[in-house]
């Protein structure tokens, strides 16, 4: 059964402007080469050279950061919603 | 051209002046580039939020909720820059999303004063300015926050 992941607003125009997305996999990590393999260009978007995620994209399964679960090998099961959300932060910057 | 309604502009303004000296920041809500609301969200910087912000995941997640149930779209962020101007930082530049509008806020010694607009370029290379209009509650538009030099860090 496919499971539901949640595409940010900055992302969209990399998976046809859709808001979800469905795939397939039984962990976080299947679930997203899965989606990166139809929407090739959200993937450097999501992995950096060497194939981790991005530090500035946090992944969440239902209410749960997979940084604090298993990263991606945390399992997904039939109802779960996977959220791809963007880091926002910045700032006036260093102290004058 | 982004245009605030004159309660997401006040919006945006009085939230800087709660907060001063620490930064604040929100969401923009709306339509194409009229944003109809400012979300005001916890700044989560743990250290610094004089001069950080940080929007945590679940207040993103809210935010693109509020902008679904609205049947309208995220358009991007505002935060403060407590007596710094309203120009972007290199931290700004490193953190910033394409197709997001970043609005920023100077609040000089606690007064809202300039707010301006900020877009990332494609190649993430620097920030373009676009210009800020307010629509007043009578329909007629002021202009607001233009800066006349090029951006700059
Ligand atoms: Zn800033």
């Amino acid at each position: 059964m496919p499971t539901r992941i949640l595409i940010p607003t900055p992302l969209r125009g990399y998976a046809d402007q859709q808001e979800v997305v469905e795939a397939e996999g039984a962990t976080v990590g299947e679930l997203l080469a899965n989606m990166t393999a139809r929407y090739g260009s959200l993937r450097k978007h999501l992995y950096n050279e060497d194939g981790k995620l991005r530090s500035f994209v946090a992944i969440y399964v239902n209410d749960d950061d997979i940084r604090f679960l298993e990263r991606e090998a945390t399992p997904v099961k039939d109802g779960d919603t996977v959220s791809i959300i963007p880091s926002v932060a910045g700032g006036a910057g260093r102290r004058a | 051209m982004l245009t605030l309604t004159a309660g997401a502009d006040r919006g945006i303004r009085r939230h800087g002046r709660e907060t001063y000296p620490y930064e604040c920041c929100g969401a923009l809500i709306g339509s194409g580039e009229r944003v109809v609301e400012a979300l005001a969200l916890p700044n989560a910087a743990e250290k610094e939020a004089r001069r950080r912000f940080r929007v945590r995941p679940t207040d993103y997640l809210a935010a693109e909720r509020r902008a679904s149930e609205l049947g309208a779209g995220l358009l991007g962020f505002y935060h403060s820059h407590p007596d710094h101007p309203a120009r972007p930082s290199r931290y700004d530049l490193e953190h910033a999303w394409p197709g997001f509008a970043y609005v920023i806020v100077a609040v000089d010694r606690g007064e809202p004063a300039a707010l301006t607009s900020w877009r990332l370029r494609e190649d993430r290379s620097a920030f373009d300015e676009e210009a800020v209009t307010v629509a007043a509650e009578g329909g007629a538009v002021k202009r607001t926050g233009e800066t006349p030099c090029p951006p700059g860090f």
